[in-house]
C-alpha cells in the first residue's frame, strides 16, 4: 500500500480519538494548555510506537507458534503495563533530559485505551510487524494532532462568556464534537 | 441484606458511573450508536465487573499489596477474554458491531476502580452486589445515551421505528460528532439542575467532573499525582481542580 495514503488514513481519516473514541480520558483531561498537551502527545507517540512494535513481535513470535492467539488481550495489557514501567525506569536512569519532558505523562498512558486498542487492532487487521509499527506511530501522531488542536481551542475560549451549565466539561465536549465534524471531512481524501 | 440493597442503589443512582462519576467515557462515546449496542456493552461490562469483584474479594487476603495491580489486571483480563468468547459464540452480530471495545473492557476505569476502592477491602457478598450495582448503573447510563442517539440519528429505538416517519432522522447523531454533542448536552443538563438546586439552598453547585484527569479513578497514576503536580501537570487533587474551574 502507498505509505503516504496509509499515514493519512491512520492519522487523520481514522483518527484514534475523534473517530475511534480511544483515549478520551487524556484527550479531555490533559488538554488545558498547549504545552502539556504537546508533552502528552509526544509521550503517546513514544509509547504507542514502542508498544505496537513489542506487541506485534510477541504476537507473531510467541503467541502464534504456541497457538495461544486467544490470549492476546491478557498478554498485551501485561506487556504494555510492564513496558511503560520499564521505559520510565530506563529514562529516569539513563536519559534525564527526555525523562523530565515525558516522564510525568508515562503513568497516565499505561491504562490509556488507545495503546491497547491499537495493539489489538493491528492483530485483528493482521498487519505485518513493519506495518504495525507504522500504524502505531501514525495513529499516535493523529492523537497528538487532535490533543494539541483541542488545547489551542480551549486556550482561546477560556475567558469567553458561556452559559454556567456549559462551563468545564460540556464546552470541551462540544469543541471536540466540532473537531470530529472537521475530521470527518478527511474521509473524502481516501 | 440491607447493605446489599444499599450497594445496588449506590451503583445505579447515587454514584452512577456514567452520569455522576463520568467514568468509562471511551465506550460511552463509541458504542452508543444504537440501543442494542448500548445494552450489550453494558451487560458485558456488568458480567466482567461482578466476576472480577467476586474473585478479587475472595483473594483479597492472599494477594500481596505490592503486586495487587498486576494481579487485578490479570483477573480482569481473564474474565474479559471469557466474555468475549461467549459473545463471539452466542451473539456474533453484537460481537461484530462492538468490535475492539469488548477487549477494551480491560482498561475501563470503572472495573479497576471498583476493584481498588471496594472489592479489595470488603467481604465477597457485598463486593458482588457492588459490582452488580455499578454494572447496572453503567448499563442504564449508556443505554439512555444510546436511545437518544438512535432516536435522533435513525428515528428508531431498539430497531423499532418510533417517529412514524414524521421527520427525517438527523444522521450526524449516529456518526462520531453526535456522540460528543449528545454527551455535552446531557452533562450540561445535569449541571444546570445542580446549579438550580444550589441556588435554592445556597452554596456551591456540584458540577460534573469530566474535564479533569484526576476525577478518573485510574489507579495506575495514583500516588504520582503529587509528583506530577509539582511538574506543572494539572492532575492536582480533584476537588481543588473542580473549585478552580467553577471560580
Amino acid at each position: 500500500m502507498n505509505i503516504f495514503l496509509f499515514a493519512v488514513s491512520a492519522a487523520l481519516v481514522n483518527n484514534v480519538v475523534l473517530v475511534q473514541f480511544q483515549g478520551i480520558c487524556p484527550f479531555i483531561g490533559v488538554s488545558k494548555n498547549t504545552k502539556t498537551a504537546a508533552g502528552m502527545g509526544g509521550a503517546v507517540i513514544f509509547v504507542m510506537t514502542l508498544a505496537s512494535t513489542v506487541t506485534s513481535l510477541i504476537y507473531y513470535y510467541v503467541l502464534v507458534p504456541l497457538d495461544l492467539k486467544y490470549m492476546n488481550t491478557i498478554a498485551f495489557i501485561l506487556v504494555i503495563a510492564g513496558l511503560v514501567q520499564f521505559v520510565e525506569m530506563f529514562l529516569k536512569k539513563k536519559m534525564r533530559a527526555l525523562y523530565s519532558s515525558l516522564g510525568v505523562y508515562l503513568p497516565l498512558i499505561t491504562t490509556n485505551c488507545a495503546v491497547l486498542g491499537i495493539a489489538i487492532t493491528n492483530v485483528q487487521k493482521e498487519l505485518s510487524v513493519g506495518m504495525s509499527i507504522l500504524n502505531g506511530f501514525f495513529s499516535a501522531v493523529g492523537f497528538a494532532i487532535a490533543i494539541v488542536i483541542l488545547a489551542s481551542i480551549r486556550e482561546k475560549t477560556e475567558h469567553n462568556k458561556i452559559p454556567e451549565a456549559f462551563k468545564g466539561g460540556p464546552i470541551v465536549l462540544l469543541a471536540a464534537g466540532l473537531m470530529a465534524m472537521a475530521f470527518n471531512g478527511f474521509s473524502g481524501l481516501m | 441484606m440491607n447493605r446489599c440493597v444499599e450497594r445496588l442503589y449506590n451503583g445505579i443512582i447515587k454514584e452512577n458511573p456514567t452520569f455522576v462519576q463520568m467514568l468509562g467515557m471511551c465506550p460511552t462515546l463509541a458504542i452508543t450508536t444504537s440501543a442494542i449496542n448500548g445494552i450489550g456493552m453494558g451487560l458485558a461490562t456488568t458480567a466482567v465487573l461482578v466476576m472480577s469483584n467476586l474473585m478479587i474479594s475472595m483473594f483479597r487476603k492472599v494477594i500481596p499489596d505490592k503486586v495487587r495491580i498486576p494481579a487485578y489486571i490479570v483477573i480482569i483480563a481473564s474474565f474479559v477474554t471469557i466474555v468475549s468468547f461467549l459473545m463471539q459464540a452466542f451473539t456474533p452480530e453484537l460481537y461484530e458491531s462492538l468490535g475492539v471495545f469488548i477487549s477494551l473492557i480491560v482498561v475501563n476505569c470503572i472495573i479497576l476502580g471498583r476493584a481498588e476502592a471496594y472489592a479489595s477491602k470488603n467481604p465477597v457478598i457485598y463486593s458482588v452486589f457492588d459490582g452488580l450495582g455499578m454494572g447496572l448503573g453503567f448499563t442504564l447510563g449508556i443505554t439512555i445515551i444510546a436511545c437518544i442517539r438512535e432516536f435522533l440519528g435513525a428515528g428508531t429505538i431498539f430497531g423499532i421505528t418510533v417517529t412514524a416517519e414524521l421527520f427525517e432522522p438527523i444522521g450526524i447523531f449516529t456518526a462520531s460528532p453526535g456522540a460528543f454533542f449528545v454527551l455535552a448536552f446531557i452533562v450540561a443538563f445535569i449541571n444546570s439542575r445542580a446549579i438550580r438546586k444550589a441556588r435554592k439552598k445556597g452554596g456551591r453547585p456540584e458540577l460534573c467532573r469530566i474535564a479533569d484527569c484526576a476525577s478518573c479513578q485510574n489507579v495506575m497514576c495514583q500516588g504520582r499525582r503529587t509528583e506530577s503536580a509539582e511538574n506543572g501537570l494539572e492532575t492536582a487533587p480533584s476537588d481543588e481542580n473542580g473549585r478552580k474551574e467553577q471560580a
